[in-house]
């Protein structure tokens, strides 16, 4: 920390230059400009000029990337660096966060998720979450998947919501652990179950796309291994956003790979490219360890 | 500091034991005399209270053999109108008369007729009305004995001297005569639990001060528990956080400080003067309660909302669930056990409080039991006061006994609180 000097602009560069000493200093221009491919050509889910702002402090930078159809997008980089505050965007979590300010163009399907006009409501029934740590509602099994369908009105009568819940259930991979229990409390469930309980609760409202929020950092290996196959198959018909501080993880499920940095969007390419050839110096750094 | 050798370093921590250990002891010991100390003070008030109330739940009574003598009561026939002019007291008179035959003399007789409690009349009407061929026949009936006569009575059980008091030899002599005979006798006192308050402690009873509280309360509840939820889910769910909730904060944290005396004097400018609701009212008594018992509640309630975790807040809006349904679906029903908790605890407090009911005159001698909440009523508290209050020595037992009942009450609602909180809690 010797000769180093800290202003606002080079803030970045600064930390940057701590980690990774002074080889590694780069421009921060070059921190700014996202490289690889974040656009889409069937894009889902479209942000343009993303900046986040708690307060005073601004976590997002100008963050610009695409999320295609059917499609998982991993988001890595080290604790801090804004990758769940960007998630928590898409479905407007961050609207309870006391001080917190969005601008720039999101959409859904060329729909607005920011604006006056735009209901929280339905557009949380389109973008499912799930989060870091199991939290199933302190209910029934069964209460916990059909609460979505019921608030929502999609299902009145028994029998709909019985198939509804079954459906959940069995595309989470839950069904045939919990089927003779359904009025039995969720949080009775291990760890893992309650994740994929979660997920199930999240399906079944049909979403188009699900958020998730390093769903696998509380679980065991074994548990994350069926919650990382469940997002495998779970592609076929949604759009999946995925949080996570395992590289390994982002690496077997995701199809690109997005590296945030500071708060900036550093790179996004194919999961492959990130992991094996990386355009930018930060990623190569991160990935290989040298900090995070 | 230079470096320590590892025995050096072990050599210093077990110089150092024992002071440790010794001052783990002496702070457990003053935990235990602290609660050793609380408990002795709630055995002695106990014990204090039941040896001196328990008295008052029997009841000196005389058996007397009445003739419903048509001439005595001066009617021809039983109907309201005769049952009210009747001269029942002439019919009790001449039964001590008859059972006391040798009594004569002006003073004498009065001594003699001051046996039976001056309500004696009433009950001999009561009977009378409820049987109405009763009229012209005789039977033997209980009165309750004055409560000189039940005093010195209760006072005979250890030594045979007992409190005199006002009770001359010529009335110790009947009244050990009836005793002998058996037409004297300690009976349960219904009288307590059914009458209202009286100037005669042998006719005083609890139940309207009881009814009182009762209604006061269902009013302080009705109101206090919807508006101190619904301000708590408002200020911890909805409201921004701004100077001005800060404000409200302050405010709330401040009312719950406030001398309840000082609520009594609102209520007086407030509620009956301007608003001229009536006079030592439930109805203003629940007015004066709520304002007194809102911070309590607003307080527990919104401490009880912050104790439920925001996962389950999140994972609600994240299915779309609105605000609305997130507070009623998920976080009310895992707050409502402290909820409840705060609202019992403020229900106990407004049970006990006194002073500013005085203010808006429920400390009025109110002899009937109120039907309703407009009705002049007094609460257990000041009935105790009032009592507590009264030269009678009848009246002190009958204090205590009042204490009782409150403290019943208080401990029955403190139950009910622990054992819906655990039923509630059971649910999830």
């Amino acid at each position: 920390m010797s000769t180093m000097t800290l202003d606002a602009a080079g803030h970045a560069e600064a930390v940057q230059s701590e980690l990774t000493g002074e080889k590694m200093a780069i421009s921060q221009a070059a921190v700014r400009k996202t490289v690889g491919q974040p656009f889409s050509d069937t894009a889902k889910l479209r942000m343009r000029n993303v900046n986040v702002f708690y307060g005073e402090t601004q976590a997002i930078h100008n963050v610009s990337l695409d999320i295609g159809r059917n499609e998982v997008v991993a988001m890595i980089g080290p604790s801090g660096c804004g990758k769940s505050t960007f998630l928590r965007c898409l479905n407007r979590m961050n609207d309870t966060i006391e001080g917190c300010r969005v601008d720039g163009e999101l959409s859904l399907d060329g729909d607005p998720i920011y604006g006056p006009k735009v209901d929280v409501v339905p557009l949380r029934a389109r973008v499912g979450m799930v989060f870091q740590k199991p939290n199933p509602f302190p209910k029934s099994i069964y209460e916990n998947v059909a609460y979505g369908p019921k608030i929502h009105g999609i299902a009145s009568r028994r029998a709909d919501l019985d198939e509804i819940v079954e459906n959940s259930l069995r595309r989470a991979g839950l069904w045939d652990e919990v089927k003779d229990r359904l009025d039995k409390p969720g949080t009775g469930l291990s760890g893992g179950q309650q994740q994929r309980l979660c997920i199930a609760r999240a399906i079944a409202v049909s979403p188009e796309v699900i958020l998730m929020d390093e769903p696998c950092s509380a679980l065991d290996p074994i548990a994350t291994a069926r919650i990382e196959e469940l997002i495998d198959e779970l592609r076929e018909n949604y759009t999946i956003a995925i949080v996570t501080h395992s590289m390994q993880q982002a690496a077997r499920v995701s199809q690109r790979t997005a590296y945030f940095h500071l708060g900036h969007l550093v790179e996004v390419n194919d999961t492959e490219t990130v992991f094996t050839n990386p355009e930018h110096e930060l990623t190569e750094a991160y990935i290989t360890g040298r900090f995070g | 500091m230079t470096n320590l050798t590892q025995t050096q370093v072990r050599e210093r921590i077990e110089k150092r034991l024992a002071s440790r250990h010794r001052k783990e002891k002496m702070f457990r010991g003053m935990g235990i005399a602290s609660i050793a100390f609380g408990v002795l003070a709630v055995v002695i008030l106990f014990s204090d209270i039941i040896s001196k109330g328990s008295g008052a739940f029997v009841q000196t009574a005389i058996e007397l053999e009445v003739h419903y003598d048509a001439q005595v009561l001066g009617i021809d026939k039983v109907d309201d109108e005769s049952l009210a002019w009747a001269n029942f007291s002439g019919v009790i008179r001449e039964a001590l008369r008859e059972r006391f035959p040798s009594v004569t003399g002006r003073s004498d007789k009065r001594e003699l007729y001051s046996l039976v409690s001056s309500g004696a009349p009433f009950t001999l009407r009561d009977r009378l009305a409820a049987n109405p061929q009763l009229l012209g026949k005789s039977e033997k009936v209980w009165f309750a004995a004055d409560d000189d006569v039940d005093t010195f009575v209760k006072s005979l059980k250890d030594s045979k001297e007992g409190f005199r008091g006002r009770t001359s030899e010529q009335k110790a002599g009947w009244i050990e005569q009836l005793l002998d005979s058996g037409e004297l006798k300690k009976r349960f006192n219904t009288t307590f639990f059914t009458n209202g308050d009286s100037r005669e402690p042998e006719q005083a009873g609890i139940r309207a001060a009881l009814m009182g509280s009762l209604f006061t309360l269902l009013v302080t509840l009705a109101l206090s528990f919807p508006i101190g939820v619904a301000a708590a889910i408002y200020l911890e769910e909805y409201a921004p956080k701004n100077r001005w909730t800060d404000l409200i904060e302050v405010n709330i944290n401040n009312l719950a400080a406030v001398p309840s005396i000082v609520f009594g004097l609102l209520g007086l400018a407030i509620f009956i003067n301007f608003f001229e609701l009536p006079r030592s009212a439930p109805l203003v008594g629940g007015l004066v309660l709520t304002l007194m018992t809102l911070p309590t509640i607003i307080i527990s309630s919104r401490v009880a909302l912050k104790a439920v975790p925001p996962s389950i807040r999140e994972a609600a809006m994240g299915m779309g669930a609105s605000r609305m349904q997130v507070v009623f679906h998920h976080v009310l029903p895992l707050a409502m056990p402290g909820m409840l908790t705060g609202a019992i605890i403020g229900m106990a407090q407004a049970l006990g409080e006194t002073a500013p009911l005085l203010m808006i005159g429920m400390v009025a001698f109110i002899v009937d039991v109120p039907g309703g909440v407009t009705d002049p009523a007094t609460v257990l508290p000041v009935q105790i006061f009032l009592w507590a209050d009264s030269p009678e020595r009848a009246f002190v037992e009958r204090t205590s006994a009042a204490i009782m009942v409150l403290l019943s009450v208080l401990i029955l609602m403190n139950a009910s609180a622990v054992m819906l909180r655990k039923k509630l809690e059971r649910r999830w």
